[in-house]
């Protein structure tokens, strides 16, 4: 038994025993759980792949004279202004002004607001433009100027959906080809596409939301992070297997980090063909091993992960709730899987190697005492399922 | 008899130079097996070929000599199709999609992508499916 402050203190004095969710597999198996989570202060997760529910906050700061932005482009990508008056918020899925979108199907999406946050990362330099209906003290009413994310006093990523515990795999059982976010899906089944990190995701190695909580510290792009909230769509309730991996809903994370920390190569624009624009980003989550039954849950393998595969021709758009199967991660990362007796190739959205590199990444700055864990102040609901949209009449 | 070679050539053929019947040459004077991957014409009337010639290697090395005659730019490594492998964030999607197996996962255990050249025949695909812009077309 471990509490946060010895973990905390053994990674200061840089003594923290620290392993990745694909080390500590074997590690364990070779040493007993109990050795082993007496010895291990800390398991890594991550995960790498388009987090659509993810945007920033910017503050530009007072032009001479000031202006109050009532509507606000980057790059032609339009941010939200319903904030003060030179806070915006951008959004990752926001399309480029006069984009085509599917006018012509499928469409291209060439940039977005997810390729705005990845250049600005990497400190291009991007073009606003804002106007303003001009007020007594703000009494600008237009204004085009040129920034690098050094110029802004803050850039704040914030993911209101990150971490899913567990995703769909997605295939195709109609006669034409689809083009959605979870890729190109070629007509008759003959390909699918899933879309996590598997043994290496973060809320399949804390199933039960032991550990992970708001409040809890995060590795996001390389950036100091945390947790902020539950995710968007959170449903913590519903069924499990027999290692506790979740068969209906899925637990998601609300995280955010400072971007003028952030390494380019995990924020990433992201164009899906016939879908739109959004951003790939990636994250990595440390967990305490406070007692033998966290450590038991990170020893999570492929094989005993399933995701369900999904009819995106049907099922999947009319919300019927059908899943053609279940298949493991360990069938995923082989590239192929078994579908009603077929053998249909698999690819993925998300990254696993980019995902492994950044538990690898957080492992280290835990092991040098750089990284320190926190305890949440509040546990993610185990108990809540996802409400759908109801289409009704006012009631009063 | 002498061993045959293939070798991929990406040739530009500037508009002075787009009506010239060079291919016939290289079956016809050079003994040359051609197998062309794409070509274009662009609407200044500048070309591109890219193509994989098959035969005995002085015929080859002749019929490069003969194509520099013209004025045609001629990229012996031929990449009509790059992948960058630093923007590749190895999600794999393309993969599936690539019909020779050029881009391919080179380790099963870390999911790494990998990108073999000399298999590619510049269908394209990959650019049309890669979520983060890392395949490009010369042309
Ligand atoms: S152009 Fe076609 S063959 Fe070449 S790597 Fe891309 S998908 Fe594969
Ligand atoms: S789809 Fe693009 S990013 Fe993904 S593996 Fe292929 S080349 Fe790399």
């Amino acid at each position: 038994m471990k509490t946060y402050q010895e973990i905390n203190d053994r990674i200061a004095s840089g003594k923290a025993v620290v392993m990745t969710a694909e080390e500590i597999i074997d590690y364990v198996e070779g040493k007993g759980l109990e050795a082993a989570a007496a010895e291990v202060d800390v398991v890594t997760t991550a995960t790498f792949g388009p987090m659509c529910s993810s945007g920033c906050v910017l503050n530009f700061g007072h032009s001479k004279p000031k202006i109050r932005m009532s509507e606000a482009w980057v790059e032609d990508v339009l941010a939200y202004t319903g904030l003060a008056a030179v806070d915006v918020f951008l959004g990752a899925t926001q399309l480029r002004h006069n984009d085509p979108a599917n006018m012509y199907p499928p469409g291209e999406f060439r940039y977005g607001g997810g390729h705005v946050m990845a250049d600005l990362v990497a400190g291009k330099e991007l073009q606003l433009f804002a106007l303003s209906y001009g007020t007594d003290e703000y009494p600008l009413r237009e204004i085009r100027t040129y920034f690098t994310i050094d110029d802004l006093n803050q850039a704040v990523m914030v993911n209101p959906r990150n971490c899913y515990q567990n995703y769909n795999v997605a295939i195709n059982c109609s006669d034409r080809t689809l083009w959605t976010y979870m890729g190109k899906l070629e007509a008759d089944c003959k390909n699918a596409n899933y879309c996590s990190a598997g043994q290496l995701s973060p809320l399949l190695n804390d199933p039960l939301y032991e550990t992970i909580g708001v409040g809890s510290s995060v590795w996001l792009a390389g950036a100091h992070g945390h947790v902020y909230a539950e995710g968007t769509q959170h449903a913590g309730g519903g069924g499990r297997n027999e290692y506790d991996v979740p068969t209906g809903g899925s637990g998601t994370l609300a995280l955010s980090g400072d971007m003028k920390q952030m390494s380019p190569e995990f924020v990433r624009g992201v164009s899906l063909v016939g879908y739109g624009v959004s951003l790939g980003v990636g994250a990595g989550v440390p967990i305490p091993i406070l007692n033998p039954g966290v450590l038991k849950r990170c020893c999570i393998r492929d094989e005993q992960i399933v995701a369900p595969i999904t009819d995106y021709s049907s099922d999947y758009p009319n919300a019927t709730g059908k899943v053609l199967g279940h298949v493991s991660y360990k069938q995923l990362k082989s590239g192929k899987i078994d579908v009603d007796g077929r053998e249909v190739p698999v690819g993925s959205l998300s990254s696993y190697s980019k995902a492994l590199k950044i538990a690898e990444l957080l492992a280290a700055e835990i092991r040098s005492g750089d990284f320190l864990l926190s305890q949440p102040y509040a546990m993610l609901p185990a108990d809540t399922n996802m409400k759908p949209l109801k289409v009704r009449d006012k009631t009063t | 008899m002498t061993e045959t070679v293939t070798k991929k050539l990406m040739l530009f053929f500037p508009k002075c130079e787009c009506e010239k019947p060079i291919i016939y040459h290289l079956v016809k004077d050079y003994d040359l097996v051609v197998n062309v991957f794409r070509a274009k014409v662009t609407p200044e009337e500048e070309g591109y070929l890219v193509l994989d010639v098959t035969g005995a290697e002085e015929n080859i090395d002749r019929a490069v000599e003969f194509v520099g005659t013209f004025n045609v730019t001629i990229n012996a490594a031929g990449k009509g199709v790059t992948w960058d492998p630093d923007a590749c964030t190895g999600c794999g999607h393309c993969v599936v999609h690539c019909p020779t197996g050029a881009l391919h996962i080179s380790d099963r255990a870390t999911m790494e992508v990998a990108f073999d050249e000399e298999k590619c025949i510049e269908c394209l695909a990959c650019i049309r499916v890669c979520p983060y812009d890392v395949c490009a077309s010369a042309f």
